[in-house]
Formats: structure tokens, C-alpha cells, sequence
């Protein structure tokens, strides 16, 4: 067990200063009341758009690394068009553009659903950013382990999937932890398209209720929260997985 | 010719004819033709840089020779991409590297390929893998990860992964050559044993006391050619060539 760290403790202690001063306080109890929902809006807005970049990284991340220019052209497309357009920007294009045109196309309402197209958007643009963390874990691996699984009869996929890529998922777990947190933060673009998530909820009640002091602390100390259980939990999952390699 | 000859003409496990290979403007293969008899065990030294190690990755199909042909258990590896699988499965390798999968233990190393290529059962790729680590020497050493494993150990596991795939012919890409010299032996033990037992061998060394009594034949590569072919005696005591008498003149 390492030791504690200082800092951890100043937040512990920080942490319940402001939770009996909230307790105590009338307005700070009804801010968080109203935010709550916004909370739980959030997680499910991030937990949904990093499963989607997860796979979408995933995807691409091994197209990109394929000889056949046919495979490898879309992908690197993707990457660098999705990485050259600001997050907001892209978001507000597919929320906007592509999936009311989807919409019309298929005739299927749900496109319209400002959840699904917050989850579309963060999804897609962290995709791109995933492909070169999974693309980098995969060129880390040292070519040996590939041939070694090919002399040995397997396929390219089957070594992809007993060789390569567990090693390869080890080597990027902090840096995926990283997008998933950054991920979290970056999910308050989606108040845009009105998902009534943490940052909207905050605009609401400010709105509403002109406490912007109150409103912005709690909404910043929530945020403040995820992404620290966030870390937290990202660092347990690399001690367990390094845990088997002896 | 003795009878011997005869049959090994006849019918070669492995056949090179003419093959040339470049990487990128270096003319690595120069016109390299060989056979190789069913059990036999051939040799092939020579200087670093000569191909040798190019040639044996030409015959699983994990480096393409531009031009040539290589046939190996009568299935032409040069001329349709898609049968270096069915090759490669009959083909067992060893690394100057050992190349053993670091996140699997001993074990898993020897039953993966099995189970996923061969399709056999947990239970019997298990007990495949563990007759060979008994057989290789580290039966106590199934369940360590390579990391925990001194060199040699992995060198002999990674032999008994080659194994499980009751391959017809086994190629060693200088298979002591990372290894500290009180290890090599226990290494060259296996294969020595591997031989005796009739297995089909090609063996890129530098160990010349292991060429000279373990094989049937040895080559000599020099710039991307073979230059002599012989057996341990001739090869040894009266090579031809002067750039072989060059070459033995400087290592023994």
C-alpha cells in the first residue's frame, strides 16, 4: 500500500468543509437538489459517448494500421478530420446538420432526440482521438510477438486478438483513462443541443434564479467530483490489471 | 551416390529453386537454391548480414522472396499468399528472441495456438503442454511468467510452443545467440534430443561444435548466396571455397 498522498488529504478535508457548509445552507441544499438530475444526465452522457468512442477507436485505430490503402484512407481520414474541427463545432454540425438529414432519410423520429445526438457527437469526436491512442498501443507491441503468432498458424485477426491487443490495452490504459475524464469534462458542450445535462442545469437555474455564485460553485465542485472518482477508479483498474503479470 | 542421396533427391520436405529477395535496393537472397530431405537437419552458418536468417523466414512465409519458388511439404508457398497459412501450420519457429507472449504464463504460451489453430480441448492442450515442458526440462515451470523465467527457460519454452503444433519441420533463427553462455547448453540439449527423434531441422547458428555434431549437412551463406553445401566432415576439414576458408579460418 503506498502512502497517502498530502494533497488527497487537503481535499478530503476541503471536501467535508463544503459538505456541512452545503448541509447547513438553505440555498447551496436547493441548488444541488436541482442539479442532481443534471448529474446523473452527465454520467450517462459520458458512459454512452466513451462506449461508442471505444469501439469507434477501436475500429478505426486497426484500420488505420492496415497496408491495404483501402482500409487504411478512411480511417486516417476520419482521424484527421475529426481532430482538425473543434469539438463544438462538430457537435453543433451533427446535431444540426447530419442528423436531421438522417432523420428525414429514415424516417426514424429518435435522430432527433438531443440525447442521442449529444452521444453521436462526443462519441464520434472522441473516436478519433481513441484511434491513435489504440493505434500507438498497437505499434508499442514489438513485432516478434506478431510473427511468433503467425509461425505459430494463427490468423491476423487471431493474433490481433490472443497477442496484440492485451498487451496492447495495458500499455493504453492511463492514456484512455485520461479521454474518459477528459470526456467527462468536455460532455457540458452538449448543454448546446439542450441535453439537460450538468452545465444546462446550471444555466437553468441561473436563469431562474440569478445566484450565479452559488449555482457555478456547486456546478464546478460536481464536476470536480466525477473526475477525481474518475481517476481514482482509473488507477484501481491498473493496479488490478498489472496485477497478473508477475 | 549412396542410396541415401538418391531418396533425398527424390522427395524433399523443403525445395528452393532460384529465389531472390530484395529489401528495398539491397539484394539480400542472390539466386539461393536448397533441399531439404525429411529428417534431416541442416545447418547453416556464415557471416551476420548474409541472409541466413532472411532465407529461413522465406521458408514460413513471414518475409516474400520476389522471385523464385519455394515449395515446402509439397505445398507451393511462393505462388498463392493464402497457403502460408496451411504452410505455417506444419512449421514450428524459434526466435534469437524467444518472442514468448509476456501477458500468458508458460503454459498458455504452449496451449493458445493449439486451441485456437488446432482446436483441441483445454484438457488436451494442457496435458500436450505439460508432456512438453516435462520434455524440455521445466516441468516446475507452467505456471511462470515469462518475465520470471531465466533466458534459457524461455528459449526451451518457446521450443515446446513450436512443438505443440506437431509441426514436420522446426527452423531456429540463432536460437543461443541472446542467451548467456552457461545457458546455451540446456538450449542445444533440446534440440539435440530433437534430432536424434528424426525431426526435420533447419538451424541458423553460430554454435559450430553443434553443427558439426548434430548435422546432416551444413551451408554456408556468404552475401546472399549459398556458397558450399556439405556434410560436417568435408565441410570442416576440406571446404572448397576460398570465401568458406575465409570464413573458418577467422571462427575456429
Amino acid at each position: 500500500m503506498e502512502r497517502i498522498p498530502w494533497w488527497a488529504l487537503l481535499l478530503v478535508a476541503a471536501g467535508l468543509f463544503v459538505a456541512v457548509g452545503i448541509q447547513r445552507s438553505e440555498v447551496y441544499r436547493e441548488t444541488l437538489d436541482f442539479l442532481a438530475s443534471g448529474v446523473l444526465l452527465t454520467l450517462v452522457l459520458t458512459v454512452l459517448s466513451y462506449a461508442l468512442a471505444l469501439v469507434l477507436g477501436l475500429v478505426a485505430g486497426l484500420m488505420r494500421i492496415s497496408n491495404n490503402p483501402w482500409i487504411s484512407t478512411p480511417a486516417t481520414l476520419y482521424v484527421e478530420v475529426v481532430r482538425g474541427v473543434p469539438l463544438l463545432v462538430l457537435l453543433l454540425y451533427i446535431a444540426f446538420v447530419l442528423t436531421p438529414a438522417l432523420a428525414d432519410a429514415t424516417g426514424i423520429g429518435w435522430w432527433r432526440n438531443e440525447i442521442v445526438r449529444g452521444v453521436l457527437g462526443l462519441g464520434i469526436g472522441y473516436g478519433a482521438y481513441l484511434a491513435e491512442v489504440y493505434r500507438a498501443g498497437i505499434e508499442s507491441i514489438p513485432r516478434g510477438q506478431r510473427e511468433a503468432a503467425l509461425s505459430l498458424g494463427m490468423s491476423y485477426a487471431q493474433a490481433m486478438r490472443y497477442v496484440i491487443l492485451p498487451q496492447a490495452l495495458r500499455v493504453v490504459l492511463p492514456a484512455l483513462g485520461n479521454d474518459f475524464i477528459a470526456l467527462l469534462k468536455d460532455s457540458s458542450l452538449a448543454s448546446v443541443l439542450s441535453v439537460q445535462e450538468l452545465t444546462y442545469s446550471g444555466n437553468l437555474l441561473n436563469a431562474r434564479t440569478f445566484r450565479a455564485f452559488e449555482t457555478y460553485n456547486m456546478v464546478a465542485l460536481l464536476y470536480l467530483l466525477m473526475t477525481l472518482a474518475g481517476s481514482a477508479g482509473v488507477r484501481l483498474l491498473e493496479r488490478v490489471t498489472a496485477g497478473g503479470r508477475g | 551416390m549412396t542410396a541415401i542421396a538418391a531418396e533425398t533427391s527424390a522427395d524433399p520436405i523443403i525445395r528452393v529453386e532460384h529465389v531472390h529477395k530484395w529489401f528495398g535496393s539491397l539484394h539480400v537472397l542472390r539466386d539461393v537454391s536448397l533441399e531439404v530431405a525429411s529428417g534431416e537437419v541442416v545447418v547453416i552458418i556464415g557471416p551476420s548480414g548474409s541472409g541466413k536468417s532472411t532465407l529461413l523466414r522465406c521458408l514460413n512465409g513471414l518475409e516474400v522472396p520476389q522471385q523464385g519458388r519455394i515449395v515446402v511439404n509439397g505445398i507451393e508457398l511462393t505462388k498463392n499468399p493464402r497457403n502460408i497459412n496451411r504452410v505455417r501450420a506444419e512449421v514450428g519457429m524459434v526466435f534469437q528472441q524467444f518472442n514468448l507472449f509476456p501477458h500468458l504464463t508458460a503454459l498458455e504460451n504452449i496451449t493458445l495456438a493449439q486451441r485456437v489453430v488446432r482446436r483441441r480441448s483445454r484438457a488436451e492442450a494442457e496435458r500436450i503442454a505439460r508432456a512438453l515442458l516435462e520434455k524440455v526440462g521445466i516441468p516446475d515451470k507452467a505456471d511462470a511468467y515469462p518475465a520470471q523465467l531465466s533466458g534459457g527457460q524461455q528459449q526451451r519454452v518457446a521450443i515446446a510452443r513450436a512443438l505443440a503444433m506437431n509441426p514436420k519441420i522446426m527452423l531456429f533463427d540463432e536460437p543461443t545467440s541472446a542467451l548467456d553462455p552457461e545457458m546455451i547448453k540446456e538450449v542445444l540439449d533440446v534440440m539435440r534430443d530433437l534430432a536424434r527423434e528424426g525431426m526435420t531441422m533447419l538451424v541458423v547458428t553460430h554454435e559450430m561444435g553443434f553443427a558439426r555434431e548434430v548435422a546432416d549437412r551444413i551451408a554456408f551463406m556468404d552475401q546472399g548466396q549459398i556458397v558450399e553445401v556439405g556434410t560436417p566432415e568435408t565441410f570442416f576439414r576440406s571446404p572448397k571455397e576460398a570465401r568458406t576458408q575465409a570464413f573458418l579460418s577467422k571462427i575456429l
